[in-house]
């Protein structure tokens, strides 16, 4: 197979099957947790039911009291990368473009030269959390293959869009071919690992919130 | 069938020293070699001996001798045939039948190991090669007659170079290339549906002045002619790097001359030297009459998607989607009313423990 072919099967089958994988994990695992459900509480609540659940939904995106100044590189990097994340995948025009093609829904974007911008400092603060991760004992410690896996998964499209973008390291066919394919392996692990939390993000804090607020720690 | 030299021929074609000199300086621009070889080229040129040249037409379209011989470029394309001696040419030779056939034979005899072998079409194998057969016989048969003794073997045109039209989906001929078949033989790939005729020409004077062929990328095509994309020469590339894009043909970015990226322009993916050497004597080429390229000097360029839709938007239509969604629709459902089934075995069996309980096992 060569790169010609393999950027035609990647834009065709490729993208096929890994979307299908993709709308299939995601429906299966969403369904699978909230339809768990949870054993009716029979107590009184120790705290009136307020808007706890959707105050942690906000107050989670906050450092606790203490721990920023613990690891401010964790904190500014983990911000800036999910916000450049935001900014390069869905306000870019190439990106805008495929998903007017597949769905008739687009919205503006941004400059190139400000999505280049966002792009670079998108991955330096995603090797900026790598190395957090090796070089602090306790995160290492904490860290297991999925997690050095799911940061590879997300660096890979970043990386290859830029190099492709800029025609940059490899042949513009083969580095576009490569670039897809990044994002199909991603869109195919992405249900079943803890980049999960895409969507079970705002649910998971907003029932913990509730939780907690029941058992008395209402915030 | 004289084999004096080039020169003496050229001479007695009535060509001056002062046109082939031009040519010779052509060839070296166009390869980029340094001018002072157009010097070498020029003295190499007229020292040597008119190769004999083997023309074999297999299942193409004649598109690529079209393009040859309907070259305006003045002097370049008749002067191949001053160049070289095509000894068989089955469209272009006066001869037919066992005549012509005779002509090929001869030469192959008489310049053994030493002719060129160009081949333009490409190659059926189903069925034992009968899709296409001359006098008799299966393409097949006669390409590995002729490689036999072929010094090298030049494949002009997508055809021979990749299997081009013929081996696109699903290729019911079982067409495949040149370089599928003839493995003990140097083999230059000018593809291109059609190639440029100075491509062709280039090649040869190459194997005329440095008696071997030129250096070739992994595709086997000259680095020369195929070193770049049309992407990076085009002259609408500047638009391209500002975002300014042709949604449709007639619209305003159109009539502007915006890059054609967005209508599925296959310039960025395609090695060839449009942009550069251009057509019909350098008039133009098709991004300059304002058609996207269609990347026909590569491989399977015509299994490579729609012509039309952007290199980095989906081949085909995402069919599965709906299927995912049902299944993982249905699946979830199976997984969650697993889950209750679970849950209510396990509080089947759910046993209270009391405090006497307890400390028995405490103790």
């Amino acid at each position: 197979m060569n790169e010609v072919l393999f950027l035609t099967w990647v834009r065709g089958m490729g993208l096929n099957i890994a979307i299908g994988i993709f709308v299939l994990g995601t429906l299966l695992r969403l369904l699978e947790i909230y339809t768990l459900g949870r054993k009716p509480d029979l107590a009184t609540p120790r705290h009136r039911a307020g808007a706890s659940g959707l105050h942690t939904v906000f107050r989670r995106s906050l450092p606790p009291p203490g721990m920023f100044k613990k690891s401010p590189a964790s904190y500014v990097a983990g911000y800036v990368f999910h916000i450049g994340l935001f900014i390069v995948v869905l306000l870019s025009a190439q990106h805008i473009k495929l998903i007017q093609s597949l769905t008739g829904v687009w919205w503006p974007n941004l400059p190139a030269q400000f999505i280049d911008a966002a792009t670079v400092v998108t991955l330096a603060a995603m090797v900026l959390v790598l190395v957090e991760r090796i070089n602090k004992p306790v995160k290492r410690f904490l860290s297991t293959f999925e997690d050095y896996a799911a940061w590879m998964l997300t660096f890979l499209p970043v990386l290859t869009g830029y190099l492709a973008t800029h025609h940059l390291l490899l042949p513009y066919t083969a580095m576009l071919a490569l670039h897809i394919i990044s994002v199909e392996l991603l869109l195919v692990f992405l249900p079943f690992t803890k980049l999960m939390h895409v969507f079970t993000l705002w649910g998971s804090r907003w029932y913990n919130g509730d939780v907690n607020a029941k058992k008395g720690v209402a915030v | 069938m004289d084999h004096e030299t080039l020169g003496e021929r050229l001479r007695e074609q009535g060509i001056s020293r002062r046109a082939f000199l031009k040519f010779c300086a052509a060839m070296a621009s166009i390869m980029a070699l340094p001018p002072g070889t157009a010097n070498a080229i020029a003295d190499a040129m007229s020292k040597a001996t008119r190769p004999s040249v083997i023309w074999l037409s297999f299942q193409e379209c004649t598109g690529c001798t079209e393009s040859l011989t309907r070259s305006y470029t003045p002097t370049l394309e008749s002067l191949i045939f001053d160049m070289i001696s095509l000894d068989y040419h089955h469209t272009l030779q006066a001869a037919s039948g066992f005549a012509a056939e005779k002509s090929r034979i001869d030469a192959m005899r008489n310049f053994y190991g030493k002719y060129l072998l160009v081949v333009d079409g490409s190659i059926p194998l189903h069925d034992g090669g009968i899709y296409s057969t001359i006098a008799g016989r299966t393409n097949l048969d006669l390409l590995q007659e002729a490689a036999k003794g072929a010094a090298a073997i030049i494949a002009v045109g997508t055809c021979a170079s990749f299997g081009g039209i013929p081996n696109a989906k699903p290729n019911p001929t079982g067409a495949v290339s040149v370089s599928d078949i003839i493995k003990d033989k140097p083999v230059v790939n000018i593809s291109g549906c059609p190639p440029i005729p100075a491509v062709i020409t280039g090649v040869l004077a190459h194997y005329l002045t440095f008696g071997a062929l030129p250096e070739l990328d992994d595709l086997g095509r000259p680095r020369s002619f195929y070193g770049e994309t049309i992407h990076d020469r085009c002259y609408r590339r500047p638009f391209y790097d500002q975002g300014k894009f042709a949604k449709t043909f007639d619209d305003e970015g159109a009539r502007n001359g915006w890059c054609l990226f967005e209508l599925g322009c296959k310039g960025p993916t395609t090695h060839n030297a449009c942009a550069t050497t251009k057509w019909n004597g350098g008039t133009s080429f098709p991004i300059e009459s304002g058609h996207g390229c269609l990347g026909c000097s590569e491989p399977h360029f015509w299994d490579a998607g729609s012509f039309y839709s952007a290199l980095s938007m989906p081949a085909s239509a995402l069919s599965l989607s709906t299927d995912a969604a049902i299944a993982g629709a249905a699946i979830g459902v199976g997984v969650s009313i697993a889950n209750r089934f679970k849950k209510r075995a396990a509080k089947s069996v759910h046993v209270t423990a009391t405090i006497a309980d307890l400390e028995k096992q405490h103790e």
